[in-house]
């Protein structure tokens, strides 16, 4: 197997609405040339580019083609789409690269998640037969996991609104974070509840965004990066689409991910956790102990572009790894209803 | 800067799915007033039925009637209502196993303040007035201790569902509201059309003129910056005659759809050629366009009704030919 490695990362401005169209060009170009920057590749250089968005968001048809204009594709490139977090773009980007048959891909993923009313879109992904047709909201759902984890001694209202403290704490010294600040969990408590036992700081915010990572093989991965994080692990795994079959009190398929991809002895961990308790959830299935630490970002609950916010958590694991603050990093990723489907991707400094 | 145009668009599509054997019982037992589960192999019993088995991806060995009351095993609480979901007033989502069931299934439950709810509250289906066959069947459940009187007993009770009314398809309809915003390049051409302009932009890079403009050149990446104001001349590069009725059709067909490049431009736009027969409209030709009265110009491409023929000589094949 090649040695592929994570050499490139930008992401866009978290915020709650931008003027820009939902294809997402506007937030893509400015990235694009960060992270080409940041490599001293030109475009003509990626053998290969892979998007993750999605057309309910978008609100159009086919919204990703409008969004290859910001990659410059003609004379055409090499290119592909997933309807999902542009974590799994990533994946399908690495794939590419093992086979041998590119050197360099990039994988980006874009959501304007204000153009609609997100935990309405939300629904759309659920069983089409006997759940969707009730339109159960995205924050409804999760509020059913948290009391679950409450009324079983996993979580308390306080851990998890100390989750929030964390996130907008470490947001603090991440300039595109959407929130960040000095909070108490005492304050935040203070509030009502949003979801009844959900309140908004347990919530990821509705943010428009986007995200670019760069993958490389081998010598060309040294040579355009001091410090590559080479991949290590690359893992996906999903839970049943039937929500009542589900052990909501833990997440298989996290776990399974977590250890087909040899997720051990980790410095720092990114994970994709859209509510507060589903870090503290995600946190013991894939056995993250106290040595390893947790969003170093803010993570989600500091900014959630939909369909690019996975993404941005392998990006700022592998950015750990680039800069020299980690040896060993992770970077998760998750889709579908209340941690449903999970990716897992482990770097290390070599 | 000019803050870019924003228009509310309302997407809606009616879904018709058909059931497959064990969701087509299911929904037919609705119909009836049932609620049935399925007995995987390992006798778990879940509900709504599994079309294979989560675990074992085993088809269902039976399936059984399971219910109609049941107890909560988390709920959550929904203070706005959002459009489409069951209740229009406050109300609890909940995961309910039914009585007889293994799984809990997702409804919602009419209690009326979060203080009536509790996991382990006991719940019954309210049955809708009009069944289909849908899930829908059940409006929500309610707290069994509510008053008999909200759900009359006989009202609860099974119905017969004939043969003839064997559910195989439903049908939901989805509705979504987005807010699209044009691009800032866009929006200068949809300002430019309310003036009876038509606005293109150059790229920086490769030159070339792109009518209506795009946020980034598709050849080079980079945002189109300069505005280049066109004629509304053009040439006909390729076109199709339109003889097929579909819904919407505003002309009566034959009518042609055409790419008209306009003179200028390094990209066709799409309109339409009126004004001449359909088999007179050619490669080559020379359109200018038919501009609607102007009190009725607004920021929309359909400021610009058609195009009609010049009368002009047809533009050679070389003037056109890297445009096709």
């Amino acid at each position: 197997m090649r040695d592929v490695a994570v050499i490139g990362f930008a992401e866009a401005p978290s915020v709650r609405h931008t003027t820009g169209t939902t294809n997402g060009v506007e937030m893509l170009v400015p990235i694009f040339r960060e992270v080409l920057a940041q490599t001293g590749l030109s475009r003509r250089e990626i053998g290969f580019w892979c998007s993750g968005s999605s057309d309910y968001l978008a609100g159009r048809a086919f919204s990703f083609v409008a969004a290859v204009d910001a990659i410059g594709a003609f004379p055409p490139v090499a290119e592909s789409h997933v309807e999902m977090d542009g974590a799994w773009a990533l994946y399908e980007a690495w794939v590419k690269v093992l086979t041998g048959e590119v050197d360099i891909a990039l994988a980006y993923g874009f959501g304007k998640s204000s153009a609609g009313d997100l935990r309405r879109v939300l629904a759309l992904q659920l069983d089409p037969y006997t759940v969707a047709p009730l339109w159960p909201d995205s924050v409804s759902i999760a509020a059913l996991q948290a009391r679950l984890g409450i009324e079983a001694g996993k979580w308390t209202e306080r851990e998890m609104a100390e989750v929030a403290v964390a996130s907008r704490a470490a947001a603090v010294s991440n300039p595109r974070a959407q929130l960040s600040g000095n909070v108490s969990a005492d304050d935040l408590l203070a509030a009502p509840y949003l979801a009844d036992p959900l309140r908004a700081h347990d919530c990821a915010p509705v943010t428009d965004g986007a995200s670019v990572a760069i993958l490389a093989a081998g010598d060309r991965a040294r040579e355009l990066c001091e410090r590559p994080a080479w991949i290590t692990g690359f893992e996906h795994r999903i839970d049943s689409g039937s929500l009542g079959a589900r052990d909501l009190l833990t997440s298989p398929s996290a776990a399974s991910a977590a250890t087909a991809a040899g997720a051990t002895d980790v410095d720092v961990a990114e994970l994709h956790a859209p509510f507060t308790h589903q870090e503290l959830l995600l946190r013991e299935a894939m056995d993250l102990g106290d040595a390893t630490r947790v969003n170093l970002s803010g993570g989600t609950l500091a900014g959630n572009p939909m369909f690019a916010a996975g993404l941005a958590r392998i990006g700022w694991a592998a950015r750990h790894i680039i800069s020299g603050d980690a040896g060993r990093t992770l970077g998760h990723a998750t889709s579908g209803p209340v941690l449903q489907q999970n990716l897992v991707c482990v770097m290390e400094a070599r | 800067m000019t803050v870019p145009l924003s228009a509310p668009l309302e997407t809606s599509f009616d879904y018709t799915r058909s059931l497959g054997p064990v969701l087509s019982e299911f929904m037919t037992a609705l119909a009836g007033r049932r609620i049935l589960g399925s007995r995987s192999a390992d006798g778990r019993v879940h509900v709504p039925p599994a079309e294979y088995d989560p675990v074992t991806f085993s088809p269902p060995e039976e399936l059984v009637p399971v219910g109609p009351e049941g107890s909560v095993l988390t709920w959550s609480w929904q203070p706005e209502p959002r459009a489409g979901q069951p209740l229009e007033r406050p109300f609890a989502w909940a995961l309910i196993q039914l009585d007889g069931a293994d799984t809990g299934m997702l409804h919602a439950v009419d209690a009326g303040d979060a203080a009536e709810m509790h996991t382990g509250l006991r719940v019954r289906p309210r049955w809708a007035e009009h069944r289909s066959g849908h899930i829908r069947d059940i409006e929500c459940f309610e707290p069994v201790s509510a008053g008999a009187g909200e759900t009359p007993l006989a009202a609860a009770e099974p119905v017969p569902v004939e043969d003839a009314e064997h559910v195989t398809m439903i049908v939901t309809p989805i509705r979504l509201r987005i807010e699209h915003s044009a691009s800032a390049e866009e929006t200068r051409y949809l300002l430019g059309l309310k003036e009876g302009k038509v606005i293109g932009q150059r790229c920086p890079e490769c030159g070339k003129v792109y009518v209506p403009p795009r946020g980034a050149c598709p050849t080079d990446g980079v945002p189109t910056t300069t505005d280049v104001e066109l004629p509304d001349t053009g040439t006909v590069t390729t076109f199709c005659i339109v003889n097929v009725p579909f819904r919407g059709q505003r002309i009566p067909s034959p009518y042609v759809a055409a790419s008209v490049l306009l003179d200028g431009a390094d990209i066709a736009f799409q309109h339409l050629i009126l004004g001449c027969d359909p088999s007179d409209v050619r490669m080559g030709m020379r359109v200018r366009a038919v501009w609607r009265p102007r009190e009725e110009w607004t920021t929309s491409s359909e400021n610009i009704s058609h195009f009609e023929p010049t009368g002009e000589p047809d533009a050679p094949y070389e003037s056109y030919a890297h445009h096709l």
